[in-house]
């Protein structure tokens, strides 16, 4: 049910929902409001799904993006929060098509026998968002490597993560010809270092997020990812893939609201039928799935352009900004449909509400996903 | 060694289950199909002892093409290649047609062992894996809780309600296992993806050279001739107690027999 067609990928999504039974709602609510998954984890990456984008030369799983979008949704669609991990995912690309040989034989093959986490990925700063190239973190070589000052905010799981990628300025912005120059981006294990501070956020979900302080934190010189300069370029490469998992997960969490409150709608009478016989009560949920499904194929459409190595930048923002939008309006609508059980937390409807809210806002805001169409795919002039 | 692993599709365990109006039969459609859970222990200790000794897991069978799904869990956790008996003619076959076309399909093809769930979840009869063990001609150690191999010998502890029995036996053999024996894996996403290169034969009745006549529902020993859904739970009762709510209760239990 609630599924676009594709039976290649039902043998996955039963090896998915497997890992997923054992980690019931219960287990889900058990950990709010702030604590790390990490069992749940464990039995993903015992089974092989966080290695799945590895490739098999490493140990890993080869998998394609196709396949890794169909991982995250099924763990979302089972009722959990993939967050925890699909970090893991989605900086791949960066360390896979620019890091050294060296780079990718001393981390890739511990990520593909969980004895690795990459869950860290510090990009944003408290003065710079979504203009990253104001960013201040300074990375300077000096003779043991490179000595990294700054500050880092929104790093995810950086306090369950045995590496960090990081984007840092190795020119300052004022000296470069261009705003996108002078970024370069490195790979380190974070468990060696002295002079980093990781202070956790509490937020409105459980998304164990955290700031980074770098103070004089040196790091091997083997640590830069290709070359000096060009960091900018490596970490938009794997945008594309962030975007398209995003995407996947906000589907595998519109699924989940809406069975919820399909089965819910259908079996709770008022006034002596059920409540789904209600227009008011129907509507919103068969027009939150019809935006699931549409917000689904554009998300399959990016998945296989990626894969090809086809150009896929408006399909992917295109597939985040839909299926965010989507699985929104599926969680808003199963709320209502709830009445005042939506806001219990043991119905799992409010919690869905607010993991799900996340993705209008993050990894981008979807206004910038609607900039980035209006300016370079409809060619309208630059509107910020 | 080569290790046989017989595994069924069952409906999903916590499903409502269906009986189909028109010949009394299960309706495969009423609910999701899943492998029979005690298989998937089956499936775990035939891969441990392979992983241990060496040699292959094959795993078997029988049901509508739907049940090609079980077969490649099995090869998703790990079997090596499977073999999928599946014919119209099958439908509504008893345990002894099912012994029978079982044991035609795995006798002749050199297995050291045969492995079983000690039941399947919907028709808990647990007696195929003693009826196949029959018609093979070879020593059947049901009730598995522990399986040791050494050589041509093989040793179990079989499970019993006050603790177990020590069994042996040479291989060939067919051993039946419970859910005690292990906990079976997930299949990984590599396997999974493994899995859809394995091979797996597809064998007809005929291909498989069995007698259509054993088969099926017209073949089969019982009949269903009438069946009705479960009644709903009725309201229970409710005691009110007067001051006499404790021999009320006693009077109530006595009645229906418990004390």
């Amino acid at each position: 049910m609630l599924l676009t067609e594709k039976p290649e990928y039902d043998d996955l999504r039963a090896g998915v929902r497997q890992v997923c039974a054992d980690f019931d709602g219960a287990y889900w609510r058990g950990l709010e409001p702030d604590s790390y998954p990490e069992e749940f984890v464990a039995a993903l990456t015992a089974a092989g799904y966080l290695a799945a984008l590895v490739p098999e030369e490493y140990g890993g799983g080869g998998a394609t993006i196709t396949e890794a979008s169909v991982i995250l949704e099924e763990i979302s669609a089972s009722g959990g929060n993939p967050s925890a991990c699909h970090a893991q995912m989605y900086v791949m690309g960066t360390l896979l098509r620019h890091g050294s040989p060296e780079q990718k034989q001393r981390y890739l093959p511990g990520i593909a026998e969980g004895s690795l986490r990459l869950q860290a990925f510090g990009v944003t700063e408290p003065g710079a968002g979504s203009e990253t190239t104001r960013i201040r973190t300074r990375a300077e070589r000096v003779p043991e490597g490179w000595r990294i000052n700054g500050q880092k905010i929104w790093t995810s799981r950086a306090l369950y993560s045995d590496l960090m990628l990081l984007l840092a300025r190795t020119t300052p912005y004022e000296e470069c010809a261009k705003p996108t120059e002078g970024l370069s981006c490195f790979i380190f294990d974070m468990r060696e270092l002295r002079g980093m501070t990781i202070t956790p956020i509490r937020t409105m979900m459980n998304h164990n997020t955290t700031e980074v302080f770098f103070d004089d934190v040196v790091i091997p010189a083997d640590s830069l990812i290709g070359d000096e300069g060009r960091g900018f370029r490596y970490i938009l490469d794997g945008m594309n893939a962030e975007r398209i998992l995003i995407a996947s997960e906000c589907i595998g969490d519109g699924r989940f609201v809406l069975e919820r409150a399909v089965a819910y709608a259908g079996q709770r009478e008022v006034f002596g039928r059920p409540i789904g016989a209600n227009q008011g009560v129907q509507f919103p949920l068969a027009r939150a799935y019809a935006s699931l499904r549409a917000a689904d194929l554009v998300r399959y459409d990016a998945a296989a352009r990626y894969d090809r190595g086809e150009s896929c930048a408006a399909e992917a923002n295109m597939a985040k900004l839909l299926a965010s939008d989507a699985s929104w309006a599926a969680a808003n609508a199963a709320l209502d449909a709830h009445g005042g059980f939506g806001f219990a937390v043991e119905y799992d409807i409010e919690r869905k509400f607010r993991e799900t809210r996340l993705y209008q806002v993050a990894p981008i805001n979807n206004n910038l996903v609607l900039a980035y169409l209006g300016q370079h795919v409809l060619g309208l002039p630059k509107s910020y | 060694m080569k290790i046989a692993v017989c595994v069924k599709q069952v409906p999903d365990t916590w499903a409502e289950k269906a009986l189909k109006a028109a010949d009394s039969t299960l309706d495969r459609d009423a609910a999701d199909g899943v492998m029979n859970e005690l298989d998937e222990y089956a499936v775990e200790e035939a891969l441990k002892l392979t992983e241990a000794h060496g040699g292959e897991v094959v795993v078997v069978t029988m049901g509508p093409e739907r049940a090609g799904e079980t077969v490649r869990k099995a090869l998703s956790m790990g079997a090596d290649s499977g073999v999928h008996l599946v014919d119209e003619t099958l439908h509504g076959s008893d345990a002894l047609a099912t012994s029978y076309a079982l044991a035609e399909v795995l006798k002749d093809r050199g297995f050291d062992l045969v492995m079983f769930g000690s039941e399947s979840t919907d028709a808990r009869m647990s007696v195929v894996p003693a009826m196949v063990a029959e018609r093979l001609g070879i020593a059947q150690l049901t009730f598995a809780q522990k399986v040791e191999v050494s050589g041509p010998t093989v040793t179990i502890q079989r499970a019993t309600e006050t603790g177990y029995d020590t069994v042996e036996a040479q291989t060939p053999a067919v051993v039946s296992v419970v859910e005690k024996i292990n906990e079976p894996r997930y299949p990984s996403f590599k396997g999974i993806m493994a899995a859809k290169k394995k091979p797996v034969e597809t064998l007809s009745v005929s291909d498989a050279g069995l007698d259509a006549a054993r088969l099926g529902l017209s073949a089969a020993w019982s009949q269903v001739e009438d069946f009705a859904a479960r009644p709903p739970k009725a309201a229970g009762t409710i005691v009110v107690d007067e001051g006499d709510g404790g021999a009320k209760l006693a009077g109530f239990l006595a009645e229906q027999k418990f004390i």
